[in-house]
């Protein structure tokens, strides 16, 4: 017999989709790095212009983009009907809190860590994407061949402004720890719990919050502090 | 005051009932023997209040042995205390200092209203348990142990959940008041049994249900109530119930 409550309302639920959108999310964030890491291979950005121009034109991505944005904002959606379920749950909290002891600071502010992210999130779309689609601003320098971007010439104008580039490493900081307990936190969501995984998914997520946010953060600062020199 | 006895100042939530405001007030307890259970350093305190002829505190209590889980004290901001493993019944008054302040207070969950002072209304896990955790067997003799062959590796995870006395200390100390450890410990003690797999999937679904209406909060991880459970019921139990959960819904 089936119990006439929805799954997606249901608590499960939603952490489901937590956990699904958030790996979803960790996903493209290997494609976006990886497409990064082109500046470190050719300091000249005619790599890097190369992958950025097959990111914009290429239709599968393009469409993506779609399922993309669609992602973070059930993400943000969750995590705004379950947070405000959650203080519903504890109107009134304790005199003395314990909670050091028991779990680890980041993974009870994943709330503040994501609002951080999504305020980087809105500066960075700005800087690059709603640049490439609208031109609000400017738009970007034109590139060698007629009608394309030059990515990597925005990049190094961007990044001439070291508040951006401080703004941009501390971001990175925030996504590190987001991920730190996301990243395992997602799989349990999904019930995908076991002992012979588990240590492993946990170590990779450790080894993932670290490494993807300082290949992010390691950007701003190359194009700041070697390229525009 | 006899050697190795210590003053303590306790700072206890009161509060008359359901509908009045609740403050955190002042109790000075001198000659605390460190050999006392935390409960019985409560029952000195209460004999002096009724000898000065005060009220004095509510607090749940019953086996004194570990195994009720009536024992719901927030002390210092950590249910049961200070230490792991135990209920308030089995901290004892060695794990304070002379001079400590000691700050108790009930459980903070709006499933689980204060009825008095330190006393809470958990009859939410009762509807909880009522809504499915339970087996429908007919009556008469129990079979023969060994005609259901059962893996001793299933048996003891079974086991090990079987072992929550529904205190609500993961509610107590999970940030979202959430009761997940609770009744996924309820839906896996039967989810691992023979016996538990002809309602494995309603089960599921109509505890969750009944968790979800009482206004518990949601689950994010955070591992706080397993590290402050008595019986050490683990967070696979949530991983499991997250599972069972999606499987009846997408197939039952």
């Amino acid at each position: 017999m089936s119990s006439s409550s929805s799954f997606f309302t249901s608590s499960l639920g939603r952490k489901f989709v937590m956990g699904i959108t958030g790996i979803f999310l960790i996903t493209f964030l290997i494609v976006h790095v990886g497409v990064n890491a082109m500046v470190f291979l050719d300091s000249s950005g005619e790599l890097f212009n190369t992958a950025a121009h097959f990111m914009g034109t290429n239709w599968l991505i393009r469409s993506m983009e779609f399922v993309l944005f669609a992602g973070i904002i059930l993400h943000i959606v969750q995590s705004v009907v379950l947070t405000r379920a959650n203080k519903a749950a504890r109107p009134e909290g304790y005199a003395v809190s314990g909670s050091n002891v028991n779990s680890k600071w980041y993974s009870r502010s994943m709330g503040l860590l994501g609002t951080l992210i999504l305020m980087f999130l809105i500066i960075h779309l700005c800087h690059f994407w709603v640049e490439a689609r609208f031109g609000i601003w400017g738009g970007i320098p034109e590139g060698t061949v007629a009608g394309t971007h030059d990515m990597f010439a925005q990049m190094k104008i961007i990044f001439s402004n070291p508040i951006i580039v401080a703004v941009y490493v501390l971001a990175m900081i925030s996504l590190s720890y987001h991920l730190m307990h996301g990243f395992q936190s997602a799989f349990q969501s999904l019930g995908l719990n076991h002992y012979k995984y588990t240590p492993a998914i946990k170590a990779i997520g450790i080894w993932y919050s670290i490494i993807v946010p300082v290949l992010f953060a390691l950007m701003p600062l190359y194009v700041h502090f070697v390229i525009n020199k | 005051m006899s050697e190795g006895n210590m003053n303590l100042t306790l700072k206890v939530w009161r509060q008359k009932n359901q509908k009045q405001k609740g403050e955190l007030v002042t109790y000075p307890v001198s000659n605390v023997s460190p050999d006392m259970s935390f409960l019985e350093m409560f029952d000195v305190l209460n004999e002096d209040l009724v000898e000065k002829g005060q009220e004095p505190i509510a607090f749940d209590h019953d086996c004194r042995e570990g195994i009720c889980g009536m024992c719901s004290m927030f002390i210092n901001g950590r249910p049961h205390g200070p230490k792991e493993g135990i209920t308030t019944c089995q901290l004892h008054m060695r794990s304070f200092k002379d001079g400590d302040t000691v700050v108790v207070e009930p459980w903070r969950a709006t499933a689980f209203p204060v009825i008095k002072d330190l006393v809470v209304d958990r009859s939410a896990f009762d509807r909880i348990i009522a809504a499915g955790g339970f087996i429908s067997v007919n009556t008469g003799n129990a079979q023969d142990a060994n005609a259901l062959p059962i893996a001793k590796e299933d048996a003891d995870k079974s086991f090990e959940a079987a072992a929550c006395i529904g205190c609500g200390a993961c509610v107590a100390t999970c940030k979202n008041a959430s009761a997940m450890l609770f009744v996924s410990a309820k839906v896996s003690q039967l989810a691992l049994l023979p016996q538990g797999q002809p309602e494995r999937y309603s089960r599921v679904q109509n505890m969750v249900e009944q968790m979800d209406k009482e206004g518990f909060g949601n689950c994010t991880n955070t591992g706080a109530c397993e590290v402050e459970c008595p019986k050490g019921i683990s967070l696979e139990n949530i991983a499991r119930m997250n599972r069972d959960y999606l499987v009846a819904k997408a197939a039952h």
